[in-house]
């Protein structure tokens, strides 16, 4: 069968299995649109390139498949670059198609030249410039063993309009040959059975899981492993549901504004067991000074992982399920000679749950901040009290998307998170603007399931127009924008480091009238400025499902998040809520 | 005794377009610094050797490694011992001369065992192969009489007969075709 590259390209997609693709065309992916009208798979028109990539990583993070994405050449690759850098700083399997001018004008400053595959070599696992549309079947299905193997991440490939208009012979590989490459997946049984002993003789373990566990499908195994062991688990912002909230043995979300349990009890721990997890500054702190007295069992995929940032006792190559299955199976038998009683850990959880009891997370409430009069005329609304309320309010198995800023760490902590996959946030990059479209992507993938986006007013004025796609395409995701006014994140370290010189950081609570916008987009635009009006607010936005819906809730600007470990500071010198700080000297 | 600063890594990429790029991109973004590289086709055309003398002070060479493994394109990858591998460079160095100092030169260069591969009215290129040490040696000497241009091609190596096959370490022990 004779194909155009273009079809070619598109029939691969098919056969790959893709259902759904996020992009927006121009002069040089031209070719590749018109089979696009013909196919079987669906493509959502996004307004903003990075939008589309932004969508195609919200799929990829609640489905566990690749996201596409298919954008044209210069400005248009240009634009999703943020999105190939987000998602390979966050593992997220994802494969964009770039249109490329025709071979013969490359390296010519032809017009809408941008050379992509150079620009995204540090930010994609690997990307291809085809170069013949024989190339193409091989190529996809190259694209995207890559992208979803080993560590994840995402992938591109550059089609010259010139390639895409070829002619080729149809044909699909049924093997690919990639010398080089190698995904781990078995862990070592010598490495698991040392791993094993050193789990035995801990006194005070800590369990760290990351976002390895939830893209290997690993939090069953994860909370197997926990139970068979009693040993506390703590979940990285890019594992939060991995072990639900509600579990006895979750201590919740370590790092730079983890709880104090979480992030004191792994400063203690005589040994960490990281399982897909990644040592990041935001959860060490000062590299020098984290978990000084722990042992370290490191479990990862990506070996360049293992000792790059904290050398461990026992380092092991592979998958996270895979592992944690292999540990669960080495210990079992150890049950039977009494070697894993609980009352072994007694006293560590005897510390823990008191930590638990001393430092919960805390926040004043509206009454309190009028009182110590810290805030304005209106008895402000607390954005936890609203992220608290929208979990209640919520499903389930709502899927949570955030922005980056404050409201993320708010929704990340104060969001009682009991499912994997239902968390979908920008970890590593920390890309304002994420959510709208991530959120778009999530519900995309997942329609059955309720996606709020929790989004700061910052971030919202990065990306909202997607909700001009998601009103378009019909999709109805919830935006609930905290909107304290400001830059609010970047308010908090001016705040606290910078001796209250606020430069830059303020935006407006009105300007823009998020209502309005939100109107003029299709979607249904509320406003909520007082705690009363929360609950209704989120109730009717609920009963909504045939567009989308955004809540402008008017927050208390001055609130900061705590706990906090202050950047380059050691675990030890967190700072917690101020009403707790004079538990500090005494724990 | 100090560790040795320079790592001489045999790595083997497949020979496609933009391999070198992603390698030296590699080195460039992770802050690891190159002190030598050189690059050809292997007898089988379907792959490439870099020989890249890694100065790790940058980094310890294991993430050095670990991460380059993780390029696609890369095969396989040999740290290669000096004490079993034989290692050898090229230089090439024209050298001004006058009258009298044209027979030194063209002396000093037998001693070598370089040989001479031009000459002009008033310089004279030299070509040298061998041990990197002995090349040090010979541009130290040769210094000493007014080098025009100097250039070396950076190490390559292959591991010793008889010696362990260097240590293969990471990516396949042998290719398989
Ligand atoms: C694209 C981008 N630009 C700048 C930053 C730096 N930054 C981090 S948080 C933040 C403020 C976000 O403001 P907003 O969305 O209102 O969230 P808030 O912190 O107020 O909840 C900024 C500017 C960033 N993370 N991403
Ligand atoms: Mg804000």
């Amino acid at each position: 069968m004779q194909l155009t590259g273009a079809q070619a390209l598109v029939k691969s997609l098919e056969t790959q299995g893709v259902e759904v693709m996020f992009g927006l065309p121009g002069g040089a992916i031209l070719p590749v649109y018109d089979p696009i009208i013909d196919s079987s798979i669906r493509h959502i028109l996004a307004r903003h390139e990075q939008g589309a990539g932004h969508m195609a990583e919200g799929y990829a993070h609640v489905t566990g498949r690749p996201g596409v994405a298919i954008v044209t050449s210069g400005p248009g690759a240009t634009n999703i670059v943020t999105s190939l850098c987000d998602a390979y700083m966050d593992s997220i399997p994802i494969v964009v198609i770039t249109g490329q001018v025709a071979t013969a004008a490359i390296g010519t400053d032809a017009f809408q030249e941008a050379d992509i595959t150079g620009i995204t070599m540090g930010v994609t696992k690997h990307n291809w410039l085809v170069t013949n549309a024989a190339d193409i079947p091989r190529i996809v299905a190259e694209a995207f063993h890559v992208a979803t193997t080993g560590r994840p991440g995402p992938v591109l490939v550059d089609v010259p309009k010139d390639v895409s208009l070829q002619m080729m012979e149809w044909y699909w590989p049924d093997s690919l040959d990639m010398p080089g490459y190698r995904p781990p997946s078995k862990p070592e049984p010598a490495l698991i059975a040392d791993a094993a002993e050193l789990i035995l003789a801990a006194r005070r373990p800590v369990i760290y899981a990351g976002g390895g566990v939830i893209k290997s499908s690993g939090s069953p195994a994860l909370a197997r492993l926990a139970e068979l062991t009693g040993i506390p688990v703590v979940t990285t912002l890019m594992a939060r549901g991995a072990l639900p909230d509600s579990h006895p043995l979750c201590l919740g979300m370590p790092g730079m504004h983890g709880n104090y349990t979480a992030v004191t009890a792994m400063q203690q721990a005589d040994l960490l067991i990281a399982l897909g997890s990644r040592f990041d500054d935001r959860v060490t702190g000062k590299v020098s000074a984290f978990a000084p007295h722990a042992k370290v069992i490191h479990v990862d995929i990506d070996k360049a992982e293992i000792g790059k940032v904290r050398r461990p006792e026992v380092g092991i190559v592979a998958d996270a399920r895979l592992a944690t299955e292999a540990l669960i199976s080495a210990l079992e038998p150890r049950t039977v000679t009494g070697e894993l009683r609980s009352d072994r850990l007694e006293d560590w959880m005897g510390q823990l749950r008191r930590w638990q009891e001393r430092f919960p997370l805390a926040y004043d409430s509206p009454a309190e901040s009028e009182a110590s009069g810290a805030s304005g005329r209106l008895p402000l609304l607390k954005p936890q009290f609203v992220i608290e309320t929208l979990r209640a309010s919520t499903p389930d198995d709502t899927i949570l998307v955030s922005g980056v800023g404050q409201h993320q760490m708010w929704a990340s902590q104060h969001w009682r998170f009991e499912h994997p996959n239902s968390w979908v946030n920008s970890g590593g990059l920390g890309t304002m603007g994420f959510s709208v479209p991530a959120a778009i992507g999530a519900k995309v993938g997942r329609p059955d399931a309720m996606v709020w986006a929790v989004d700061g007013d910052g971030c919202f004025q990065m990306t909202a127009q997607e909700l001009v796609t998601a009103s378009a395409e019909r999709i109805p995701v919830k935006v609930a924008i905290l909107n304290n006014a400001y830059l609010g994140m970047v308010r908090q370290w001016q705040h606290m480091f910078y001796e209250e010189r606020y430069s830059e950081v303020y935006l407006s609570a009105d300007l823009p009238d998020y209502v309005g916008w939100a109107e003029s987009m299709g979607c249904v635009g509320l406003k909520v400025e007082t705690p009363e009006e929360v609950g209704p607010a989120i109730e009717k936005a609920n009963q909504i499902d045939d567009r989308p819906v955004v809540i402008d809730f008017r927050t208390d600007s001055m609130e900061q998040v705590y706990p906090m470990v202050p950047a380059g500071a050691s675990n030890d010198d967190i700072v917690v809520h101020p009403s707790q700080a004079s538990r500090l000297a005494a724990s | 005794m100090n560790k040795p600063r320079h790592h001489l890594l045999s790595v083997l990429v497949e020979n496609k377009a933009g391999v070198l790029a992603r390698v030296a991109s590699l080195f460039a973004r992770r802050g690891y610094n190159i002190f030598s590289l050189a690059v050809a086709p292997t007898d089988d055309a379907r792959f490439s050797r870099i020989s890249i003398v890694v100065d790790v002070e940058s980094s310890p060479l294991e993430q050095v490694i670990a991460q380059l493994d993780k390029l696609i394109n890369v095969v396989q990858i040999s740290e290669l011992h000096p004490a079993e591998a034989r290692e050898a460079e090229l230089l090439l160095v024209t050298v001004s001369v006058d009258a009298d100092r044209r027979a030194q030169v063209i002396q000093l260069a037998g001693v070598f065992g370089a040989s001479v591969i031009d000459v002009g009215i008033d310089a004279l290129t030299v070509m040298l192969a061998g041990q990197p040490t002995a090349l040090d040696d010979f541009e130290n000497v040769i210094a000493s009489y007014g080098i025009v241009e100097l250039q070396r091609t950076g190490r390559v190596a292959l591991p010793r007969l008889g010696a362990s096959r260097g240590t293969s370490v990471a990516g396949l022990s042998a290719v398989a075709n």
